[in-house]
């Protein structure tokens, strides 16, 4: 059957708010700590008042971890700082991830968003581009950055 | 990491207050059972008495920034008709329907607590006397049932014919008004 993704209709905003209102508030916390719940709480006004001009309803969980990245970036007063690496890719496994997890708060943020939404949240790295407002190989280096730094974080804590 | 009822509640209120919201919902207990209500800023748009699934038809209707929030002036004035204690509604209505079901639903509202009123008679009373299989059409898409009092609207014989919420609750509240019924 073919499915016709341009027509999957925007479900009410209600059913939206109560799929993602809590990993949202669980990912501003890893980026902001304990002014997650302001910037929470500007991320669901801002994605109310685009919410009649959604074209459809598609990969709306991506669009909205993209309104809390910019918003948590605005409270950082920060525009998105992507590192420029020459380096090869460095990758978690989901298991390496919950044990470095703890360090992500010492990242920069951009690394952190990246590393946190790649890994924690298990986003694209086309969506976590669209998040950052970079480029997918932008976003791949930011998340592989932050990997190399929490390792050797995690190397000096050890 | 779980969203506090305090946080949920502040974000509800602040999207009201900022205007961002189509249409807004609640659920309200009563004696027979829970109603989905529904209202825009014009006023209350919408009564149902099975509450599942009708935040998508909200959507198609009045726009997709569907919120549930409290609605308290009609949580209390329902409150307040099934405790017995009022007879008629003062609530604004936001009514979207079609020039002859705004015409039926205006006479409708008219009908006094307590009393019924048949099919044919509501049709006279629009102009149409004929019309009463198309009043009862009127009646079964009701958009807002027991403000504007569809339940007192019976056959010409005294049966109860047919209500949206089924017979039984048609049969409740005709009694707590203290109708008299044949049937």
């Amino acid at each position: 059957m073919m499915g016709n993704v341009a027509t999957e209709p925007i479900p009410p905003f209600e059913r939206f708010y109560l799929g993602y209102r809590d990993e949202v508030l669980g990912y501003l916390r890893r980026l902001l700590g304990q002014r997650a719940e302001d910037a929470w709480q500007e991320t669901f006004l801002r994605a109310l008042r685009a919410y009649d001009r959604l074209e459809h309803g598609r990969h709306l969980r991506a669009w909205v971890f993209t309104i809390a990245t910019n918003v948590a970036m605005d409270d950082l007063r920060l525009k998105p700082q992507l590192p420029v690496s020459g380096e090869p890719v460095a990758e978690l496994h989901r298991d390496a991830f919950r044990e470095l997890e703890h360090l992500t708060g010492d990242l920069p943020p951009t690394e952190r968003a990246a590393v946190v939404l790649r890994y924690g949240y298990d986003l694209a790295y086309a969506q976590i581009a669209d998040a950052l407002g970079s480029s997918e190989e932008a976003a791949r280096a930011a998340a592989s950055s932050g990997v190399r730094r929490l390792r050797r974080t995690h190397e000096r804590h050890a | 990491m779980n969203v506090t009822p305090d946080l949920d509640a502040r974000f509800r209120e602040v999207a009201l207050r900022e205007g961002l919201v189509d249409v807004r919902y609640d659920i309200i207990d009563s004696p027979i059972g829970g109603l989905f209500v529904a209202a825009t800023d014009r006023g209350l748009a919408r009564i149902h008495f099975h509450p599942d699934g009708q935040e998508d038809e909200l959507a198609r209707i009045f726009g997709v920034r569907v919120l549930r929030s409290p609605l308290d002036d009609i949580r209390r004035e329902l409150d307040e008709y099934f405790d017995g204690t009022r007879t008629s509604f003062d609530l604004p209505l936001d009514l979207r329907v079609a020039p002859f079901h705004a015409d039926v639903l205006r006479e409708l509202a008219l009908v006094p607590y307590g009393r019924t009123e048949t099919y044919g008679a509501l049709a006279a009373k629009v102009g149409r006397p004929r019309a009463a299989r198309a009043v009862g059409t009127v009646m079964n898409r009701n958009p807002i049932p027991i403000i504007l009092p569809c339940h007192r609207i019976i056959g010409a014989n005294g049966s109860l014919t047919g209500y949206a919420g089924g017979l039984d609750i048609k049969r409740r509240l005709l009694e707590l008004e203290g109708a008299t019924l044949l049937f």
